[in-house]
């Protein structure tokens, strides 16, 4: 016959596993697809149907992070940024945050280097894209993994 | 409170790049976050930058919630004349800040 101190220990016992496996899958794969959807959706939105093409660009992100909330992210494009040959737009996506797009730079040859520093928020660890358009219509990407100790967004208000 | 800080070089060469960063005192909230009594904080960001030359639109960014708080934008930009150089975000909830700097070129 069970006790009641050993109903409450199993109890107990089942009770902080489940907790456990509900911190570690801090979102659930269902929430996942459709936030990898939505990212494709941007994706699709900014570049139609051109091709992607790796290279040109360098996304500078740290690939260990302790604090997703502020987390400093560099894109610097190669381009001449000369009146015939410039860099057009900069966008930068995640696959994971609750909405895919971070930031978009619109610049033009004015600007003398291709490129902005900002700092992100990163909600889990996942990758992260950044995709330059240039003046010949022609889109450029980099991607980079980033693994994050403490996520944003998850965290509850102190209100 | 709606501050905002800028930093440049007061004089630079003509054609030479300078570096501009920018900082906006924002809390940048996501919409995403709930109270502990669960109700969702509406979301109150910064939408837009735009960086004008004399004028002329030179630069522009579009804000989204993943930006962090206090949203720091470095860039570069060719000096090309002397003049003044105008900084403006705009955001939720009628959020409005303009900064203006002058440059001198030689």
């Amino acid at each position: 016959m069970t006790t009641r101190r050993e109903f409450l220990v199993l109890a107990c016992g089942a009770a902080s596993i489940t907790a456990a496996t509900a911190v570690k899958a801090q979102i659930d794969p269902n929430q996942q697809a459709l936030r990898k959807a939505a990212m494709q959706e941007a994706l699709r939105k900014v570049v139609g149907d051109v091709p992607v093409r790796r290279g040109r660009v360098k996304l500078e992100l740290p690939p260990l992070v302790d604090n997703g909330n502020a987390v400093p992210l560099a894109v610097r494009v190669e381009s001449p940024m000369t009146s015939a040959d410039y860099v057009k737009a900069i966008h930068v996506f995640t696959e994971k945050n609750p909405l895919p797009g971070v930031v978009s730079v619109y610049l033009g040859p004015r600007a003398g280097r291709a490129g902005i520093a900002t700092r992100i928020r990163i909600a889990d660890s996942q990758t992260v894209t950044a995709i330059a358009q240039l003046s010949d219509g022609s889109f450029w990407s980099d991607s980079a993994e980033v693994v994050v100790t403490l996520s944003a967004c998850l965290e509850e208000g102190l209100i | 409170m709606a501050r905002a800080v800028v930093s440049l070089p007061a004089q630079a060469k003509r054609g030479e790049i300078i570096e501009i960063k920018t900082m906006a005192a924002h809390a940048m909230e996501t919409g995403f976050r709930r109270t502990q009594l669960g109700e969702l904080i509406p979301r109150d960001i910064i939408r837009r930058f735009v960086c004008a030359y004399n004028g002329a639109e030179i630069f522009r960014v579009d804000l989204h919630p993943a930006v962090a708080a206090n949203p720091l934008i470095a860039f570069t930009t060719v000096a090309t004349e002397s003049g003044t150089i105008a900084f403006q975000w705009v955001g939720d909830n009628g959020y409005a800040v303009t900064e203006t700097t002058s440059i001198r070129v030689e």
